[in-house]
């Protein structure tokens, strides 16, 4: 099927057209009449009747978020330390990240194609790239922040600058740094919708394989936001119960 | 992993197809690639960005600046960028395709929508950052609340403001990348028609998006640099020194 062809069809048939790896049932919904027939704006029994099929790319897609997410943070924390301190590797270091920020998901997926082909790897690889710089800019302005009271109080206990770093620094930089890794986890679910373009699945793949369907894309887009904001509280009650020295600041 | 060899013969064809046209790989004496071919689909997707970023600008920019200005609506402004950025494009491209049918036109509605968030946000933010003294001053010699607003806050929020438009920008020009999924011809066309332009196309396509995205935040960059008052630069300067 040629592209112009496949166009031909997204409008006027598009709930049989299936997406490539799908089975062709995945596809197909055959009622002519009633909200389905009809594509009406939602239609409750059809999404409780077919909730199944969102269970599997859900927890495929919550699987490239984790991944990019955490692969994401390890880099950009290292990163925010060692340039931390060597401050000459901080214009550099904004620069490259914000450049990896500026390149659309789409092109950034087919052009690591030729290099690491169809999978998940070439899906994690720009989202974990785009977290970079959220995180990096926000653990900088962390560490930037931290009082110079606190930093003179250890050094006057006798800390070492590695010392100082983690148990004085990172500590009072942390509401930076989970703020920056909250815009990045939201944001996250929300790009690995076009992960199935890399070959990856994740919930673009059934929004994807009927895309004039309305209950299938309010499906979608409501279960994406819903991972969105789970995880995001997550974060922020995990913050709480890990970080308990913050509900010590003045309030 | 793929062998070097064959990634850099993927590179050299991508850029045999930006330069030369060729024929299609579906036949008929159809010839796609060189550089006109793909000017008309990259054509395409620079309009529907800037009527898309023009109508956020529009509808965005005067919000943010009278909550701004008034100090009223920070849950809404700072809720509703929070917001945006949860929501999938893909699925608001679909769905206003679905609501509203095809066309240059919708698809710019569902981009300018998606731009919204940041500008708006952004411009909420940036109008509260200002130094209230200097307001305070401006409506010391006798300023209008509009002349407060464009005369004084607007030149030193611009600079926040213009992030916003980046980040704005930015977005809307890689999901107008999508809009050809729902049949405007952007350069999503090349990317996703690989029985029609092949690999070489595939990878073109990308190359062309990528390098047109960072042309885009390097224009953007330049503008906000010249709209940052002089004081501005110079209260950094001082401050970091």
């Amino acid at each position: 099927m040629t592209v112009v062809a496949a166009k031909g069809l997204l409008f006027a048939d598009a709930a049989n057209r299936c997406a490539p790896g799908l089975p062709a049932s995945f596809c197909q919904h055959h009622e002519t009449t009633g909200c389905v027939g009809g594509n009406g704006l939602f239609c409750p029994g059809w999404a409780v009747d077919n909730f199944d099929r969102y269970v599997g790319p859900f927890f495929r897609h919550l699987e490239i978020v984790a991944i990019s997410v955490v692969a994401g943070f390890a880099v950009a924390l290292a990163l925010a330390l060692f340039s931390h301190r060597h401050r000459v590797l901080i214009p550099p270091l904004l620069g490259a990240t914000g450049v990896l920020y500026t390149i659309p998901s789409i092109a950034f997926f087919f052009l690591l194609l030729p290099i690491t082909g169809f999978g998940l790897v070439t899906a994690v690889i720009p989202l974990s790239a785009y977290t970079l710089q959220i995180i990096y800019r926000n653990t900088l302005a962390g560490l930037a922040n931290v009082p110079a009271d606190a930093k003179d109080a250890g050094r006057g206990m006798g800390m070492s600058d590695r010392q100082l770093l983690w148990r004085v620094e990172l500590p009072l930089a942390t509401p930076e740094v989970v703020a920056g890794l909250r815009i990045a986890i939201v944001s996250t679910v929300a790009i690995a919708t076009l992960a199935f373009l890399a070959g990856a699945g994740g919930l673009g793949a059934p929004l994807y394989a009927q895309p004039d369907f309305k209950t299938n894309i309010i499906m979608v887009g409501a279960l994406t936001i819903a991972m969105a904001l789970t995880l995001d509280l997550i974060v922020v009650l995990s913050r709480r119960f890990l970080m308990p020295w913050q509900r010590a600041r003045p309030r | 992993m793929i062998p070097l060899a064959s990634v850099i013969d993927s590179f050299v064809g991508a850029f045999d197809f930006i330069l030369h046209s060729r024929d299609a790989v579906t036949g008929g004496h159809v010839q796609v690639g060189g550089i006109p071919y793909i000017w008309t689909f990259a054509r395409t997707q620079l309009e529907v960005s800037a009527v898309a970023l023009g109508g956020a600008l529009a509808v965005g920019m005067p919000i943010g600046l009278v909550l701004g200005h008034i100090g009223k609506g920070e849950y809404f402004a700072v809720g509703f960028g929070n917001a945006g950025r949860a929501v999938p494009e893909i699925a608001v491209v679909f769905l206003l395709a679905a609501l509203i049918g095809i066309g240059l036109g919708n698809v710019a509605l569902a981009l300018g929508i998606l731009g919204l968030p940041p500008i708006l946000t952004n411009t909420f933010v940036a109008m509260r950052q200002v130094d209230p003294t200097a307001v305070q001053a401006a409506e010391g010699v006798g300023m209008r609340p509009w002349e407060v607003i464009v005369r004084v806050e607007l030149p030193l929020a611009a600079p926040t403001i213009m992030a916003g438009v980046r980040t704005a920008a930015i977005n809307i020009f890689a999901t107008a990348t999508i809009a050809s999924f729902v049949g405007l011809s952007t350069l999503g066309d090349l990317v996703t028609g690989r029985n029609v332009y092949g690999d070489d196309g595939v990878l073109a396509g990308a190359i062309v998006i990528a390098v047109l995205a960072g042309l885009i935040e390097l224009a953007l960059a330049g503008v906000q640099r010249l709209l940052t008052p002089r004081g501005l630069k110079l209260q950094r300067a001082t401050r970091s020194a």
